[in-house]
Order: structure tokens, then sequence, then C-alpha cells
């Protein structure tokens, strides 16, 4: 008691101090040991199966950072993963688990590729603003009726979003194998190939292209949301206690269903980035399991929206590593799965560490 | 049959120098209380003086640091609960552990130390029927614990304790959750099991006149130290409160005001359904003017939950609503801004912060999209809300390592000091409050009753709903009870009577 009456006393002088280090120790020690911990996991499971785990990860760290090559390549994959992880972080931080950015990103690429088949006559800029105004708002309005139904009549949003991604996976197989389907695009369903004016480039001097720049702006721009402004700040009261901000009067219903439809309009545009800069139409190679890698990112960056542009390369690499290291170690192409899978079992363990790794608090507690 | 063939008789239990340490935080500190065989002995003490950790020490739940206990006149070792058990000592506790969908007698049977894989019911009823009959009093044993009242939960709480040979009882708070009608007669059958000498009993309480009307002896822990045991017919309430609370200096009561003036909160026609779906809430008329605090009385489970909640907008009402000043009342954020209505719900860590937030974030949740001048702001002043935290943590002796601290790391006192910080600042018309000082300790209770009657002279229109009779007619000017959800008794603060109340609460008229 005394030594708590103690730091009452030094209330403004510890402030920002050591008890903040100790305090903000715990959000970056428990995920990266778990990823630790997953990493050697896997270890083990490679030497079970008698491959060597060292050659393992000397050959992910080659392919997917030993180079300039290697780097742009995992750049690339991290453009989707980045707006794919904050379709889960985003709701995550007004208490809602929603896991399907998938169906968001498959719809948002839809809509791009059916707004670029509708209007190819748009100069270039125009148009690819109005691809990506479409795939925003396909996607914002499947994750946001999500939001809506979970306010509304307490719809489980995490089952809701999950099978609502498989409808929108076999909306989109309907949609471009029937009314969109460009008679050019054999045996690849797709809508009818982008005009150049509408495909994104690469970013200058950088072979890589614009959706990493637009990935991390908005984890930036998310960040700032959440943490500078009221709206944020609001969103983050409901997520803390969803009761005490019924008691403040806030607008719950509006920032849960506001908060989703941004989740989904960012994933929305994942989609488009994908068509516009990698596949240039839309076709079933958008359900690449982009959302629910972003769903790991999102969890590994414990929500935290900066967190998330370290995570979301680093995983990145584990994907451009897959097809070297099948090549080269023989290994199927679903390692790589099976080392995310184990990293996220790790990263949902470790989440019951929080708040019991009492060596890293102050020494008193009032 | 084991427990009750061993059962003969009252035990004494006396605790020689218990000293419980948890790292470096001393709980108990030579404590030494003898408890004579056949006394009702009540232990007294605030919140966190040490009594749960004593009864706890004594139980076997926790390992002494150092200290013995004396059973009768041997020096026994409580390893754990079952060597407690064992000894004869058991305890009832403040929430109940009976299984409610279970009869009362299912609940006895099984809770023996040793019970056979094949249950002979009708032996064991024939049994228990024989074991009841030599009790001074019985409950109902047939039907599922569920449907029982409080009381008679209590009362089969002890039975079973008797019925499992236990011979030393100790009672955490047994009556929180009972009327007074039903405090006094469960206390009264107490002593008379201590008197005939069956049974001795150590209770821990917090209310004086229970101690006074009930108790042989009292002993009285602070800060974890024993600092007196006497006679409960040698101490008044005055001389038992000081040793509770020592030297610390409570806030005087504050002056009470008498200027009431017009209708500030009034609900009208409210129907809502309670939370089982099954019963309704109906409110005809209710009506609280600015400078009196209305309080509404009732045993927990009786609306006032549902009522705060839509007070609060946390449910929305199936017909009528709220006016405040005369006007139509919906809770958003624009209103509780615009009107002055302010509210403290209970349990406050859980119902009115966020737990995994800063405190200076919490203290910060009424005003952080506002400007000095009360326009919208956008974008947050985050230096402005630490200072202003610092500001309330220093006024308010919220007592926090920093302002930066997640709300969870804070105690009790302070969670609801905080929020009382919060709430309590600024031009405030209509407060609405809850259990204000449920789990807070003496000291804390003195300082947020006093921070309400100030509110209300400074002519703010005060409900206060609270399962606390004592609270309630500290406060209240008016005072009205909810019983089954509905008002069913109104009567000023001059001719309150507490049995009438009482009697009220209990749906008896």
């Amino acid at each position: 008691m005394t030594a708590a009456a103690m730091h009452g006393a030094a209330l403004s002088v510890l402030d920002g101090g050591l008890a903040a280090v100790r305090r903000r120790g715990e959000a970056v020690i428990i995920p990266v040991g778990a990823l630790v911990a997953g990493l050697l996991a896997f270890a083990i499971f490679l030497a079970f199966i008698g491959r060597s785990p060292v050659e393992f990860y000397g050959l992910v760290y080659k392919a997917a950072f030993g180079s300039a090559f290697s780097w742009e390549n995992t750049l690339a994959r991290t453009a989707p993963l980045l707006l794919a992880a904050l379709c889960t972080a985003l709701p995550a931080r007004l208490g809602m688990i929603m896991i399907g950015g998938e169906g968001a990103i498959v719809l948002g690429g839809v809509a791009a590729g059916v707004f670029a088949m509708s209007w190819p006559a748009l100069p270039g800029a125009l148009g690819i603003a109005g691809m990506a105004a479409a795939a925003a708002l396909a996607g914002g309005i499947w994750i946001g009726a999500i939001g809506l139904v979970r306010h509304v009549r307490g719809v489980n949003e995490t089952i809701a979003s999950l099978l609502m991604a498989y409808v929108a996976v076999a909306l989109m197989n309907h949609l471009v194998e029937g009314p969109f389907r460009d008679a050019g695009s054999l045996n690849k369903p797709s809508t009818a190939p982008l005009a150049d004016g509408f495909r994104t480039g690469t970013i200058p001097g950088f072979d890589v292209h614009w959706g990493l720049a637009i990935g991390i702006a908005a984890c930036v721009l998310c960040w700032i949301l959440l943490e500078r402004t009221s709206w944020g700040f609001a969103a983050r009261i409901v997520g803390g206690n969803v009761r005490a901000a019924h008691v403040q009067g806030l607008p719950v219903g509006r920032l849960v269903v506001g908060f989703s439809v941004l989740a989904g309009s960012l994933a929305g545009i994942a989609g488009m980035v994908e068509v516009a800069a990698v596949h240039g139409a839309a076709n079933a190679s958008l359900a690449a399991g982009y959302g629910y890698t972003g769903i790991l990112i999102a969890f590994l960056a414990r929500h935290h929206m900066l967190a998330i542009i370290p995570v979301a390369t680093l995983l990145a690499g584990f994907d451009a590593a897959s097809g070297l290291v099948q090549r080269r170690m023989d290994l199927p192409d679903a390692t790589v799965l099976v080392l995310q899978g184990m990293v996220f079992v790790s990263i949902l363990a470790g989440e019951a560490l929080h708040g019991r790794l009492t060596w890293l608090r102050g020494p008193a507690r009032s | 049959m084991t427990g009750f063939a061993a059962a003969a008789g009252a035990l004494s239990v006396e605790a020689v120098g218990v000293s419980m340490r948890f790292g470096d935080v001393v709980a108990l500190d030579d404590v030494s209380v003898r408890v004579e065989a056949g006394t009702m002995h009540a232990l007294l003490g605030e919140n966190g003086a040490g009594k749960s950790t004593f009864v706890k020490c004594l139980m076997g739940f926790h390992r002494m640091t150092a200290g013995q206990i004396v059973v009768g006149s041997r020096e026994v070792d409580v390893r754990d609960p079952r060597a407690a058990h064992a000894h004869g000592l058991g305890m009832v506790y403040q929430h109940f552990t009976l299984v409610p969908s279970l009869s009362g007698a299912e609940n006895m049977v099984i809770s023996r130390e040793r019970v056979p894989t094949v249950i002979d019911w009708q032996a064991e009823r024939a049994a228990l029927a024989r074991f009841v009959d030599t009790m001074p009093f019985t409950a109902p044993l047939d039907v599922p614990v569920q449907r029982l009242a409080a009381g008679e939960r209590q009362k089969l709480e002890i039975l079973k304790q008797l019925y499992l040979g236990r011979r030393f009882l100790i009672l955490d708070e047994p009556t929180s959750v009972l009327t007074p009608g039903e405090a006094d007669e469960l206390l009264g059958t107490l002593r008379d099991l201590t008197r005939s000498g069956r049974l001795t009993v150590l209770m821990i309480t917090h209310k004086l006149r229970e101690v006074s009307a009930f108790a042989h002896v009292v002993s009285v822990l602070r800060q974890g130290r024993h600092v007196g045991t006497g006679r409960v017919a040698d101490l008044d309430h005055g001389s038992m409160a000081a040793m509770m609370i020592g030297e610390k200096t409570v806030r005087a009561g504050t002056e009470r005001g008498n200027a009431v003036g017009s209708v500030g909160l009034r609900v009208q026609d409210l129907r809502t359904p309670d939370r089982t779906g099954r019963k309704e809430i109906v409110i005809d008329s209710l009506s609280v003017r600015s400078g009196e605090i209305v309080g509404i009385a009732g045993i927990s489970g009786n609306g006032q939950t549902e009522l705060m909640e839509v007070l609060t907008g946390q449910r929305r009402p199936q017909s009528g609503g709220i006016r405040i000043d005369g006007r139509s009342y919906v809770p958003s954020r624009a209103a509780v801004h615009a009107t002055g209505v302010r509210c403290l719900p209970e349990e406050p860590l859980r119902n009115a912060c966020a737990s995994r937030m800063s405190l200076a974030e919490n203290l910060a949740f009424r005003t952080f999209d506002r400007t000095v001048d009360g326009r919208r702001r956008f974008w947050l002043d985050r230096p402005a809300l630490r200072s202003r935290a610092r500001d309330l943590a220093a006024r308010f002796r919220i007592h926090a390592a920093s302002v930066e601290h997640p709300m969870a790391s804070l105690s009790g006192g302070n969670v609801q000091r905080a929020v009382l910080a919060r709430e309590l600042t600024g031009t405030i018309r209509v407060l609405i409050v809850a259990n204000p000082c449920f789990g807070l300790d003496f000291a804390a209770v003195a300082e947020v009753r006093s921070r309400i009657l100030t509110v209300r002279n400074s002519g703010a229109a005060v409900l206060l709903i609270s399962e606390d009779l004592d609270e309630i007619l500290e406060l209240a000017d008016r005072i009205l009870v909810m019983s089954e959800g509905r008002i069913v008794h109104e009567t000023a603060r001059a001719c309150a009577d507490a049995a009438v109340i009482g009697r009220h609460m209990a749906g008896r008229p």
C-alpha cells in the first residue's frame, strides 16, 4: 500500500517513463515471442520429416529479402496484405472479429473490372479513380452489411463474415463466367482486359506497383484516424466497453457500421489493385487467400495499424519464398501454409499470456 | 452419513500470531483472535483490512506465513480446505455455492466428502429427514434451489454445513443478498444454534447494526492488524466504527440545503420487459425535483438494473420515456452534452470504463469530442487531455502509478473516484446513480456520498438507485421502494421507517 501511495505521489514524474516502457514491453514481447515459437515449432516439424530447418530458413531469407529483386517480389505481395489486414484490424478495435476480408477483396476486384468494362473510354486517371470507388463501394457494402446485422440483430460477425466470404467467391465466379465474361477469355473466364490507361504502373525508380504505396498510406491514415481523431477515440471506447459507450451517448451503431464499411472498402481496394496492377482483368485469381493471410497479420500486429506494415512484409516474404522452397527442397507448396498455421496457433496461445508476465511490470501496482 | 455422526457440539478456534505475506505485501500481521465455543463472533473491518485473508488462512485456502491454529485444545495443521473440513471447520460464502437446478436434498448429499457411486436416494432422504428433525429450523429440501428465495437458500447453505458435520462456521457477509427481515431471521437462527451449543460462528460483516443485535463478541481488523476484541454489550456503534477506521479523517457530513425546485427528471408510463423477458418493468410516474435526492430502494433483481439501463441509454424502452426539464430526452451524445445529465452506473469498471484504455483516456470519455466552448472537435488534443487528467487525478485524489496506466491497474476505490471526477465536473442538471458505494471501503464511501450530496445542494436532481438501505436512508430526501418491477411504496425522509420499507422490499407490505 505504501509503495502504491508513493507511486501516486510521483504521478507526473513517471508519466511516459519507465512504466510506459514496461507496459508496452508486453505488447511487443508476446507477439514476437509467439512468432519465434511458431518458427521453432515449424523447424521441429521440418526436422521430423527429415529436412534441414537451417536450409529452409536460409532459403526463405534469400528468396524473400536476400536481394533487390527478392525485395521487390516480396513488396509486391505485401500490398494487398496490408489492406486485407486492415479489414480485420479496424473492426477488431471496435470489438469485432471480422474474418471475411477475402469476400470484400474478390468483390472489389470484380467491381473494378466491371467498371473498366463499362466505361473503357474514360481518361486514365478518372478511370482508375472510378475503379477504386467502385471497388471500395462493393467491399464497403459487403462488410458494412455484416456490421449492420451484428449491431441490429446481434448476428455473430465472425461466422457471418466467414460464410459471406464463400458467398462472395461464388458470386465472383458467377459474374466472371456469366454476365461479365469477356468472349476472348477462353480457358480462364475473366472480365475484359483493362485498357492500358486503366493499368496502374510501378512506383517510379522502384519495380513495385502503386498498391504498396496505397497500402502503407492506408495503414498510416487508419492509425491517425484511430489515435488522433475524436471518431477514432469514440471507436476505441466502443471496442473497450460498449456499455460505457452507450452511457456516454456515443452513436454505437453508426460507429460499428461506419468502421465496418471503411474496413470493407479498404479490402475492396486491395481487389482493385490486384486487377489494375497485377492481373489486368478480374478473374478467379482474385481469390488467392490474401484475406485469410490478412487475419493472421492483424492478429500478429495486435490490431495496431502501424505494426501491420512490418508484419505484412514478413508474411509476404514467406509467401514469396514458397516457390523457391518447393523447387529446391522438394517440399509441397502447402508447406508455407503449414508454417502460417503454426505461427497463428502460437499467436493465439500467446494471447493467453497477456497480463501474466509479472516480471515485465513495475514494482508496485495500486 | 459420516459427517453427521461426527458432529458433537460447538468448537473453539484460536488463531495465534497469524501472519500472511504476498510477496512484499503484508496482508496480515501477527493476528491473534480466540473464538470461544458456542459464541457468535463478528469480524469487523474495512475493505482490505484482511478479514477475508484471515478466514482463508483458517480454512486452509492460504498457507499462512507464520502462526498457529488451535482447534479445541489441539494445535492443527490446516494444509488445505479438506483438512479444515476434517477438523469441523466450514465456510458459507457471500455468493451461493448450491447447484441451482438440484433440490436441497440433492445438494446436501452430493456435497459430502465421500459420495457412493450409486446413490440410494430413498435411504438418503430418510436419513436427511431424521437429520432435519433434530434441527431447530428447516428449509425446503425437495424444490430445485433456483426456485428458493435468497433467505431460504442461505438457510439451506447453513443446514448443509451442519449436515456435513461442521461445528465451526465462517460466514462471509451472509446477509448482503437478503432483505432486512430475512437477515434478522437468519442471524437469529444462527444465534440460537450457538446458544444451544451446536455451533460456533465467525461472521464477517460491515453492518454495525447486525453486530450489536446478534453477535456476542466482536474483533476488529485494520490494515492487517488486530486492533481489538470486546464483548458487544460493552461497545457502542461509535467506538466500533472508530476501531475500524482508526485515525483516518473521514470527510465531515456535508450540510443539507433545503431548496427544492422544479422537476428535473421525469419518467412517464415506462414499460420494458426485464432481462429474462418473462416479467415487465412498469413505472407510471417518477419525478425528481432539482435540489432533491430520490432514493429507490429494493433487493437486487427487482427491475432496478433495467430501469438504470433505460435511463442510461443502454436499453430502449418498449413504451414511455424520459423527460428532462419537461422536454423529451433520448440519451444521445448531443443530448447528454446539452442537458447536463450525468450517470454513475453500478460496477464502474464494468459499465463506465474501458479497462484497457489509460486513466487519462477514461477521464476524457465525456469531453474528448468537444472544445472548451462546447463545439465539436475532430482532432484530439492529446496534451490537453493528459494535463486535464493530471489535474482531475490530483483534485479527486485518484492514486495511480501514472495517468498513462490502464484503468484495470487501479483499485476499486480509485476507479470510482475516476468516474466521479469525470462525471461530477461541470454543470450538472440531473444525476443518475446506481449502487455507488458497492465494494468501497469506509473512507471512500463517505467521500462518494458527500460528493453526491454536494451535487444535490448545487441544485441538481439526483436519482439514487441502491440495494443498500442504509445508503438510501442516509442520502435520500424521498424514498421509493421498487419490487417486482414496480414502485410499490413512497415515503418522505422525515417519516421513513426502515421496518415498513423492508417489508415493501420483500414484497410483503
